[in-house]
């Protein structure tokens, strides 16, 4: 179905089940301990052997000897694969290092050898008795120093302008021109990268834990050099992913090599104590931000500038994307820095690019707001614009960002706020209050489905689509109740394997909305067979409660199915709709924390997320996807950081004990309302994405805050109390 | 707990079976490599307890965790291995009723123990309520962690009807009660990336108000 009008009205626009408040349709099996994960199934397939990953304990240079002799000798052991047995490997686009090191090493903890045993422990001992000598070559892992020698963008990412910049910034009467830092992040995904393979033959099947099936089927595929038909992959239940699970990793592949050396199903999970460096991570980022604007708080100029580093051939961290489209100004410049750094591959984690972006613009938004004398939440609406600021014939689809701020304001309490920071004090707490805009675009890309009806009138679901924690399972099963007209209890739906059509998977937000129009798509066309079989006109019949009903004539909905069953498969394919106008998530985020008077210690005491991203299918797990990014949230502003050696070139607290993550502890009541929208221009679901929209900004809101609290404005995440305690205010 | 002499061990045989693997693993590497793996051979001992009621024997490489023990000898999945360091909580399981972390204790400690597991608690057919209030109020995401976010939550309120105070209880005197502030310290071994905390919160104060 090509998607290239706004949606009218169609069967979904009934809400019965679509757009109510519904438990997650996996959630018996999550909550006992029934859902598979990839580690886990030993249903699968029968006498299963462990593989324990060795990493490069240097960051860059060769491998001169390994010595695996002992190893291979050691009790248990099948096998030992390295990239010197293991035969010729590509790499596929997707990934810039390669998965398998030697003897060439790209970085810290890239994988170098997978021992093959009978039972884990007797893997895990022998791989600590692979020797490896290497040849040490410098490298560059520090930003702050690259940063000097990358003064303009990428040939791959030229600047965009707009007008005079530098001209109107000079001339503007107020200024800001204030620099950032975000740190590296790790996704810290619960479920570690985990894979069984086991080949038959010339076939290979993998269970693994990955968000987009089809990229690691074509990915596996081409880094073994073998037809992609020959791959089969299989991920029901993700442990989470944030994008750390998007693209092929070193699991999967060793899990492949290994059953192939051995003969034997085998199965590798990455150690926690690896993940850090040998996965993926979100780039540290330097930001230069500019903002000129005239003294009633109208902005005329604003810069965005965005260093980052990557391996050779990684992309920048595109943390000014946000920028180009959040505030209107006529004049205009944004532009990223890519500096070669020799860290672990940088990629994607939840909301790339306006996630650390955000943290930076929405602080300086909250400076400027201070050195006009205008309220935070004014001075935004007053810069709202309704079109893309660069090309002003595109207007959004929706943009509530105004609405968002002012219905945000009015239940966080704004008004009781004080302007002049470090004037509340509870007890011992200092107390303030932040706010920022959050800005998300949303993302059109094809995904299909297949959907099949019984003769008892069960509808099944069979896409490709993952639910990492989403709830996919649910707002899938949901569409096809609504477009089927039957119950929730009558659908079942099957996900993440290769064998299904191939959908859109999750990342970028983009899941819900793209998945759940392949769904309704693949249903359109069910509905025209049901109807066909049952001699009634598609266009008129009306199906609901298992019945299908056109003018006068009725029947059940499992009749048309007969014994045989009726199946229908189709694609959501787009138009230019989202060339023609700009479709983006819109929120605001309201926070008030508390900071020791004595020692800085900084707790967050309310937060509030008000979004406006379209239909909301689900709104228990939509809530929930945005509480969960408000935690992440918290995580950033306040203790998120992949410290770096910059000597030695890797992260050093690369566990879950050194990596700080929020837990209990650091996360109150959190409140969230999504505005009543829907977007025709986006999809037949009138939906959008929300799980990443409800990171963008929280770090600044909580920086906002702090600054509220104590009058202490620091620009380099984490907020952690070192930075605070000799700029907080006298204790009266 | 166990009676150290049902075990079919000696302390002495772990001591000297541990000793030699440090010297391989940092000493000089002088011995032919077929001698260094015969001092590695696994050294297995039996070990019996029941898991969710039913009566378990095992023999295992001593080295086996308790997580590794139910996970990958007797299948039973449901406690999560996210760290195997007693970082994360995603294999909390309940020891005689008390929680622990299975990924930091080996399986040979369990002589006699009766471990009860995310399964012991309820199947999807017959929850217990605090799975079902996991449900209701939509206290995860991934699912990963949930069953160690279930059972320690289980725990934390019979350790707040024994009396036990926590770090966030104002004072040793008065019994400690399920408010937000003692269950989100008590909880805060169990790491959700999801970030269900909110949720996670909201049900067990249900189930909690419904004990009371
Ligand atoms: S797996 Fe045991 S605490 Fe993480
Ligand atoms: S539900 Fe995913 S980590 Fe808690």
């Amino acid at each position: 179905m090509k998607f290239d009008t706004p949606a009218t009205t169609n069967p979904i626009d009934r809400l019965k089940v679509v757009g109510r408040p519904t438990s997650r349709i996996d959630g018996p099996l999550k909550t006992t301990g029934t859902a598979p994960y990839a580690y886990e199934r030993h249903d699968v397939v029968a006498n299963q052997a462990y593989g324990y990953a060795v990493g490069s304990t240097i960051a860059k240079g060769r491998i001169a000897s390994m010595d695996v002799k002992a190893a291979e000798a050691a009790p248990g052991v099948l096998a030992v694969v390295t990239a010197g047995n293991a035969g010729p490997l590509a790499k596929a686009d997707r990934n810039i290092a390669t998965l398998l090191g030697g003897p060439q090493i790209e970085h810290y903890h890239q994988a170098i050898a997978l021992v093959v045993a009978e039972s884990f422990e007797q893997a895990r001992a022998a791989a600590a008795l692979i020797r490896v000598d290497y040849t040490r070559a410098d490298g560059a892992f520090d930003l702050e120093r690259a940063r000097e020698g990358v003064t303009g963008p990428s040939k791959d990412d030229p600047d965009s302008t707009l007008g005079d910049f530098a001209g109107a910034f000079a001339a503007a009467p107020i200024q800001l021109d204030a620099t950032y830092r975000t740190p590296d992040q790790s996704h810290a995904m619960m479920e570690p990268h985990a894979t069984i393979a086991a080949w038959r033959g010339d076939q290979l099947t993998v269970w693994t834990s990955n968000q987009m099936i089809d990229w690691a089927t074509t990915d596996l595929a081409k880094t073994l050099g073998i037809p992609k038909e020959k791959v089969h992959v299989v991920s029901p239940f993700v442990g989470g992913g944030f994008g750390g699970k998007l693209f092929l990793r070193a699991d999967t592949l060793l899990a492949a090599l290994g059953a192939r050396a051995t003969g034997r199903p085998v199965k590798v999970a990455l150690p926690r104590p690896l993940i850090m460096n040998n996965t993926t991570h979100r780039p540290a980022t330097i930001q230069r931000i500019r903002i000129g604007a005239t003294p009633d708080g109208r902005i005329t100029a604003i810069g965005h500038e965005s260093w980052s580093g990557n391996l050779p051939d990684g992309k920048p961290e595109n943390a000014v994307d946000q920028t180009r489209l959040l505030y209107a100004a006529p004049n205009r410049l944004t532009g990223t820095r890519l500096a070669v750094l020799d860290l672990p591959e940088g990629n994607a984690m939840r909301a790339p690019g306006e996630a650390p972006g955000l943290m930076a613009l929405e602080i300086a938004m909250d400076e400027m707001a201070e050195k006009l004398g205008l309220d935070p939440v004014e001075f935004r609406i007053r810069n709202d614009t309704q079109v893309d600021p660069e090309k002003p014939d595109r207007p959004f689809s929706q943009r509530q960002l105004v609405e968002c701020l002012r219905l945000g304001a009015e239940r966080f309490g704004w008004s009781r706020r004080s302007a002049q920071p470090a004037r509340n004090r509870d007890g011992r707490w200092l107390v303030g209050t932040g706010v920022a805009a959050a800005f998300r675009n949303n993302l059109l890309t094809p995904s299909a489905a297949r959907v099949r009806l019984d003769k008892h009138g069960m509808v099944a679901v069979e896409t490709d689509m993952t639910d990492i924690g989403t709830g996919s399972y649910t707002i899938l099963a949901q569409t096809a109740a609504e477009m089927m007209g039957v119950g929730l209890d009558k659908v079942v739906v099957r996900l993440g394997d290769s064998k299904f059509p191939v959908s859109a998977g999750s990342g970028g937000q983009w899941g819900a909305n793209n998945s759940t129009a392949g769904v309704y798509a693949a249903c359109v066309k069910l509905r025209e067979a049901v109807a066909q079989k049952l001699g009634f006109n598609s266009a008129d019949a009306v199906f609901s409660d298992g019945v299908v009903r056109s003018g006068n004539r009725s029947a059940p909905l499992a009749q048309a199915a007969g014994d045989p069953g009726l199946a229908a498969e189709d694609a959501i394919e787009y138009g230019d709709l989202g060339k023609r106008y700009q479709q983006s998530t819109f929120g605001a985020h309201f926070v008030e924390v508390g900071v020791d008077a004595a020692t800085a210690e900084i707790r967050v005491r309310r937060m509030l997320a008000v979004c406006a991203a379209g239909r909301i299918l689900n709104p228990l797990s939509a809530r929930s996807q945005v509480i969960g990014a408000m935690t992440m949230g918290v995580g950033a502003a306040l203790m998120e950081e992949l410290a770096v050696d910059t000597r030695a070139g890797f992260f050093v607290n690369h566990d879950l004990a050194g990596y700080e993550v929020p837990v209990h502890a650091d996360i109150p009541h959190q409140e969230v309302i999504f505005l009543d929208e829907t977007d025709p221009i986006s999809s037949p679901m009138k939906a959008k994405g929300v799980g990443e929209l409800g990171l963008c900004g929280v770090g600044a809101a909580i920086a906002n805050a702090i600054h509220n609290a104590t009058g202490a404005r620091v620009r380099d995440y984490p907020i952690t109390l070192d930075k605070l305690l000799d700029r907080m205010p006298e204790v009266g | 707990m166990q009676n150290p002499g049902d075990l079919e061990l000696t302390r002495r045989g772990v001591l000297m079976g541990s000793a030699a693997a440090v010297a391989l693993t940092t000493g000089p590497f002088t011995e032919p490599a077929h001698a260094a793996a015969k001092r590695q051979e696994p050294i297995l001992s039996t070990v019996s307890f029941t898991v969710n009621g039913k009566p378990r024997r095992l023999e295992l490489d001593t080295r086996t965790t308790l997580l590794d023990a139910l996970r990958d000898h007797l299948h039973v999945t449901g406690p999560k291995k996210g760290c195997d360091h007693g970082q994360c909580g995603a294999c909390t399981v309940l020891v005689a009723g008390r929680r622990i972390n299975a990924c930091l204790t080996l399986a040979v400690m369990h002589e006699g123990d009766s471990v009860t597991t995310i399964e012991g608690l309820g199947l999807p057919d017959g929850l217990h309520p605090m799975q079902a209030a996991f449900v209701k109020h939509d206290g995860y995401q991934c699912g990963y962690c949930t069953p160690g976010q279930i059972c320690s939550a289980v725990a934390v309120l019979d350790e707040i009807k024994a009396g036990i105070p926590s770090h966030a209880s104002t004072d040793l005197t008065t019994p400690p009660q399920a408010t937000a502030a003692e269950l989100r310290e008590r909880m805060s071994g169990n790491i959700c990336r999801c970030g269900a905390y909110s949720n996670i919160v909201d049900a067990i104060t249900e189930v909690a108000g419904r004990q009371a």
